[in-house]
């Protein structure tokens, strides 16, 4: 290499066509087969004979019932980690505290755990050989094999989303709005919803979305707790199971698809949100 | 006008096992400017929020007009406090920004909503920013964001306005007219204030009284005049302004580095360190031969660099007139005006 000619930087905008056409299609190819052809193929098997079986399949009531459910465990589940992910991030992000990282990891406890040992977890503590299970018999309160034990393991399993997504946020944005607020008299609460929630509600929304995707779709710990009875503890997920072990294709798919169409209605929405705000940082969760 | 007086009595926090603040006592007297000046990690800004109320010490007091409010909140103090990054709410408007401590008072201690808007009008024309209560701080230049903060600070007409670092953000031209701003809005409010600052300039230029802090303790108290003039210890000269420092032994009352001799009147025997300040070294007959290296006119000033014999590199600024026949190469004599000589700490 000579002094008197700059050298030339390998970037990859210069790499040689051959590679970059051999990646383009690598990657096109990997898309098509994991991600496109199965959404595709969920939609064209639920409409297969068109869409009135399809929507007939959506409208019995074990299909229905399982729909309700899904939506009452989500609409259960979602807000309460909502709350607590604002209350930990909060809490990690603006005190020091002693614990603080055993804290910190045991948030993420629920996305290291297989889903089916989260679902035993409840089962062991308060199924009927559990150890509240004499207890809970004794006053006929149903956890494990009713709506309690379904929520409790949607809960357990989308844990993480909302602290995960806030919690860099806040710490970036560190304490410093939040002891003005202090310093001009304002109260912990007057300082939570004036100071901090405004700067924190584009995160915590996006947060929301996602845990709330996650709740919906969540399959293994909740087949754990649910005892799987239809029209009464089958979510959506288990009910897509079902209906296909029966070789129900019309039925599985149609319900595969409605859960399909939720998560894709969740894309958007973050989409539109990140559209909107083009300066806020949404991160992904993992 | 606020006659607050404030007393630290024998301060001491620490943050794990690394002590901040290390039995610090300090009174601030009522209206008074005074800079809490040191190096980063020096205590000054845990002090700072100590005062307010932000930071709350393992051990000592904090007295405002006697009355311990050592545990107190910041709210219930009447602390005005600007941040470092000003910390100035983002979502809300200046004028929001401005209003807020007015507006989160509950029930009869809520001014109206008319006394609270003359309020901000009052205090954007205050800092001169009339007409800018509409926008938000990103529309702000970093100078404007300051005068905001202040301003919010000044709002709830606080017993004390303390400053973390107020023009560490900026840069050196705007710095320089908000230290003029600072010192005028102290001397038409009369509230007394305290900053912090690592920029001895700043705090000399800026500040009644200069309080220098070193490793968690108070090394001096005084007057920028003082503290310059006739600075306590090694540390105070050596930070203070500009010197030569040159390391040697004291015997029998003088001063010994090498080629250089000065006097030390009251200094024990043994090492010790001196400090000359380069304005005290000028061109004369007889004193210290120094071989120049370079010369630098700066305005009415020339600066001189060179090293004496036994190579220790000596600084002297003197009025420009007193170059003439200097060349880069040669060696002249200095006289020494003034030394400061201290004993190892």
């Amino acid at each position: 290499m000579s002094t008197q000619t700059p050298v030339r930087g390998h970037y990859a905008s210069e790499d040689p066509l051959w590679v970059k056409v051999v990646v383009v299609t690598l990657v096109a190819l990997f898309l098509t087969l994991l991600l496109i052809l199965p959404l595709v193929t969920v939609f064209s098997e639920a409409l297969k004979r068109g869409v009135g079986p399809a929507l007939e399949a959506l409208g019995t009531y074990d299909a229905v019932s399982a729909i309700k459910l899904t939506l009452t465990a989500a609409a259960i589940a979602v807000p309460l980690n909502a709350v607590f992910g604002v209350c930990a991030a909060w809490a990690i992000a603006k005190h020091e505290f002693p614990g603080k990282s055993i804290l910190i990891s045991l948030i993420d406890l629920p996305f290291s755990v297989s889903p089916v040992v989260a679902g035993l977890i409840y089962v062991l503590v308060f199924g009927a050989q559990g150890w509240f299970g004499e207890f809970l018999l004794e006053h006929d309160w149903r956890i494990i094999f009713a709506l309690p034990g379904i929520v409790l393991a949607t809960i357990f399993v989308t844990f993480p989303f909302v602290a995960r997504e806030l919690i860099p946020l806040m710490q970036a944005q560190g304490a410093a709005e939040e002891e003005a607020a202090v310093s001009m008299g304002a109260g912990g609460l007057t300082t939570f919803w004036r100071v901090t929630a405004p700067n924190i509600r584009l995160g915590l929304l996006y947060g929301v979305l996602l845990c709330n995707a996650r709740a919906m779709g969540e399959f293994g710990a909740v087949s754990v707790v649910s005892g799987h009875i239809r029209g009464l503890t089958d979510t959506m997920p288990l009910h897509v199971e079902i209906l296909y072990n029966e070789y129900d294709f019309v039925g599985a798919f149609a319900v595969a698809g409605l859960l399909c169409l939720l998560a894709l209605l969740t894309l958007v929405a973050k989409t539109v949100l990140e559209m909107l705000h083009p300066g806020v940082k949404t991160r992904s969760a993992h | 006008m606020t006659d607050l007086t404030i007393s630290i009595q024998d301060l001491s926090k620490k943050f794990g096992r690394y002590p901040a603040l290390n039995g610090v006592s300090l009174d601030i007297a009522p209206g008074e400017l005074l800079a809490l000046l040191g190096p980063s990690g020096s205590g000054k800004t845990t002090l700072l929020r100590s005062i307010a109320g932000l930071e709350f010490p393992d051990q000592g007091k904090v007295l405002f007009d006697g009355e311990d409010v050592t545990f107190a909140s910041a709210a219930a103090r009447r602390v005005g406090f600007v941040f470092q990054q000003y910390a100035l709410f983002a979502h809300m408007t200046v004028a929001k920004n401005i209003a807020f401590g007015l507006d989160v008072r509950k029930g009869a201690d809520k001014p109206p909503k008319a006394a609270i808007e003359a309020r901000v009008e009052e205090l954007l024309k205050l800092v001169e920013l009339d007409g800018l209560g509409k926008r938000f701080p990103s529309q702000l230049s970093g100078g404007q964001r300051q005068r905001v903060a202040l301003s919010r600070a000044l709002a709830v007409g606080p017993r004390v306005l303390l400053l973390d670092e107020p023009f560490g953000a900026l840069d050196a031209t705007v710095r320089k007219s908000l230290r003029k701003e600072l010192r005028r809005i102290h001397d038409a409010t009369g509230v007394t204030t305290i900053f912090v600052t690592h920029d001895q300039e700043e705090a000399l230029e800026l500040a009644d009284r200069v309080a220098i802090l070193n490793l968690g303790e108070i090394e001096q108290v005084g007057t920028p005049h003082e503290v310059y003039d006739s600075p306590a210890s090694a540390f105070v000269c050596g930070f203070v302004g500009e010197a030569n420092r040159f390391e040697g032994a004291v015997t029998k009352g003088r001063f010994t580095a090498g080629s250089i001799t000065l006097a030390a009147k009251g200094v024990a025997d043994g090492p010790a360190s001196a400090f000359v300040r380069p304005h005290d070294l000028h061109p004369a007959k007889d004193g210290l031969a120094v071989k120049v290296s370079r010369i630098v006119l700066q305005g009415p000033l020339a600066k001189l660099d060179g090293h004496t014999a036994d190579g220790r590199h000596v600084e002297a600024a003197f009025a420009r007139d007193g170059v003439e026949g200097f060349n880069p190469g040669m060696t002249v004599k200095l006289a020494v005006q003034k030394a400061h000589i201290y004993p190892p700490t």
